[in-house]
């Protein structure tokens, strides 16, 4: 393991604070995203985990009385995603998202693909038919639905769905992907191909997955950070976490003694 | 557990006679229930069942042929005649004024408050519109004739003191509370995560309720749109204000013509003799009214049923 050779920078929350009214969810937190890389945000219920990952993408600002402090740079155009001055949509456009529930939208396993390239003004039938192919193909589901991409996509099994969202998200190229929580509604099957599909991700997209499956994130990510009560407890490797973490309470969570 | 030892057999026992007990009481809320729903569905067959055998005697004497093709409606004259299209033409026209305004209308307001109202504006709104379709329609008839039929007449100067399109036109904002509620509701039934996802693709406000929860909610909304067609078809006290009672078989809204139910209160208040003939149209024009609301009913269920999302 090359310890000083990280790669580039793709993102990095800078004394990252967020309230949901008056409740403060994250305190100052520090952190880099890599980019190509996984990272891996683990830690117990009510941590802030998901908080942090959807700040990301602004999903806060759907709501009213939630309140960002401090930044989160994006790489390599140095924007602050979180600034009053940044459209929501434009940083929406650049981050895809994967929820916990697979959501398909109520319309055909083509139309879902195509929804994000539609929202940017694409209409061009074959440009569509062409990155819907591709997407679903990244996706791992192209084999398993091209024969019925005008079914309604809410007629597919759960981890089909899931992997339908992922495509989804993929076919507008993001440049960041977040996944919260992706496999907690799947069974242990569909999680596997889940699991392998965001090791392939990587090579196009960096990935930031937030989950409770403390395996899943040694077996997915390069990078894991672990949070507790709203704060970044200890970040680093995922090798370096899962065999010698540097905090106690790291330790006790991984080890199971707590969460 | 205890209980599985023989010595507390007879507790058992005792156990199972409480459960009879708890039966029989269980029985009589089931049979209360039951009558309570029997009776609207009694009622429901009564109805039926009156203007059915009423209708029989009508068209014993008046063939089914004439009553839908003939072109004239004189019940009441010497030279009888019994076209129901002519009613039929007036209830459709002024209906389908109406729902020109409501659906859109009803439609837009709907999406406007579950989608863009924040939650103040949605709380002082929804009760508001709700009195909307608290009116007597009977206020809403006069408001048509004596407010909306006068300003009508400064746009198109030609039109009548009774006609269709004011009727109409009035008649559609009285459903727009009907549609806009109940699509609210619909709408506001869609799960939240599926709006996250459509916003997390970068879609706007706009967007996404146009092309994530209208889709997703669209058996409400076609719930929504049949009540109202049944509103309009049956509502009686606008037209019979506003419309003009005299029989007219046109498609023309600028016209005023009697509708099926505004025929059947200028005869109901009339003193025709029981089991005559004028009196039988009465069964018949309301048999033909129910049959009407009851093929939308129907439309309404497979639309239902095709387009039923499960999120």
């Amino acid at each position: 393991m090359q310890i000083h050779d990280h790669p580039t920078l793709k993102a990095e929350a800078r004394n990252l604070n967020f309230y949901y009214g008056e409740a403060k969810a994250l305190k100052g937190i520090n952190m880099p995203i890599y980019d190509k890389k996984v990272t891996a945000l683990i830690g117990p219920s009510g941590c802030g985990k998901s908080t942090y990952l959807r700040s990301f993408n602004r999903m806060h600002d759907l709501y009213p009385g939630n309140r960002y402090e401090g930044e989160i740079r994006f790489y390599p155009d140095n924007t602050n995603l979180l600034s009053p001055d940044v459209d929501p949509i434009e940083v929406r456009m650049r981050i895809g998202m994967v929820f916990q529930k697979p959501n398909p939208f109520p319309k055909s396993i083509y139309e879902n693909v195509a929804y994000g390239l539609r929202v940017r003004g694409e209409n061009n039938k074959r440009v569509l038919d062409d990155k819907v192919e591709h997407a679903l193909k990244g996706a791992a589901i192209w084999d398993e639905v091209k024969d019925r991409l005008s079914d309604l996509a809410s007629n597919l099994s759960g981890g089909q769905q899931q992997r339908l969202c992922i495509a989804r998200a993929l076919a507008t190229d993001p440049e960041l992907l977040l996944f919260d929580e992706p496999t907690s509604a799947l069974d242990p099957i569909a999680t596997g191909a889940i699991e392998e599909l965001v090791h392939e991700l990587k090579k196009r997209v960096t990935i930031l997955i937030v989950t409770h499956n403390m395996q899943q994130a040694a077996r997915v990510s390069d990078y894991t950070a672990y949070m507790y009560l709203g704060e970044l407890i200890e970040f680093g490797k995922t090798d370096e976490i899962f065999i010698k973490p540097q905090d106690k309470r790291t330790e006790d969570y991984i080890t199971g003694r707590m969460g | 557990m205890s209980a599985n030892t023989p010595s507390d057999l007879p507790v058992v026992s005792d156990r199972l006679a409480k459960n009879a007990m708890r039966h029989a009481s269980e029985r009589v809320i089931e049979a209360l229930l039951f009558s309570a729903a029997a009776v609207s569905v009694l009622t429901t067959i009564g109805i039926v069942y009156v203007l059915v055998s009423e209708s029989i005697h009508f068209f014993q004497n008046v063939s089914i042929v004439d009553f839908l093709t003939d072109t004239q409606w004189t019940p009441l004259f010497d030279d009888a005649h019994f076209g129901i299209m002519v009613l039929v033409s007036g209830t459709l026209v002024s209906s389908l004024v109406a729902l020109l305004v409501a659906i859109p209308m009803g439609t837009i307001i709907a999406i406007y408050l579950s989608e863009f109202a924040n939650g103040k504006v949605r709380e002082v709104a929804k009760p508001i519109l709700e009195l909307l379709g608290g009116i007597p329609t009977i206020v809403f008839g006069y408001f048509a004739l004596l407010m909306v039929t006068p300003l009508l007449q400064k746009i198109f100067p030609e039109l009548p003191g009774f006609s269709l399109l004011s009727a109409g036109l009035v008649m559609g904002i009285m459903i727009v509370p009907y549609i806009a509620s109940l699509s609210e509701d619909a709408m506001r039934a869609v799960p939240m995560s599926l709006r996250e996802g459509s916003y997390a693709m970068g879609s706007t406000r706009l967007h996404t309720a146009l092309h994530v929860v209208v889709p997703a909610a669209f058996s409400g909304l076609a719930a929504s749109y049949i009540l109202a067609i049944s509103r309009a078809v049956g509502e009686t006290m606008i037209l019979a204000v506003a419309a003009g009672m005299q029989p007219n078989l046109t498609w023309n809204p600028m016209e005023p013509a009697a509708t099926i139910t505004s025929f059947i209160v200028q005869v109901a208040l009339g003193d025709l003799p029981h089991g005559s003939i004028g009196y039988q149209t009465i069964f018949a024009a309301g048999l033909t009214l129910i049959l009407i609301t009851l093929l939308f009913n129907i439309l309404g269920q497979w639309l239902r049923r095709r387009f039923r999302e499960n999120y």
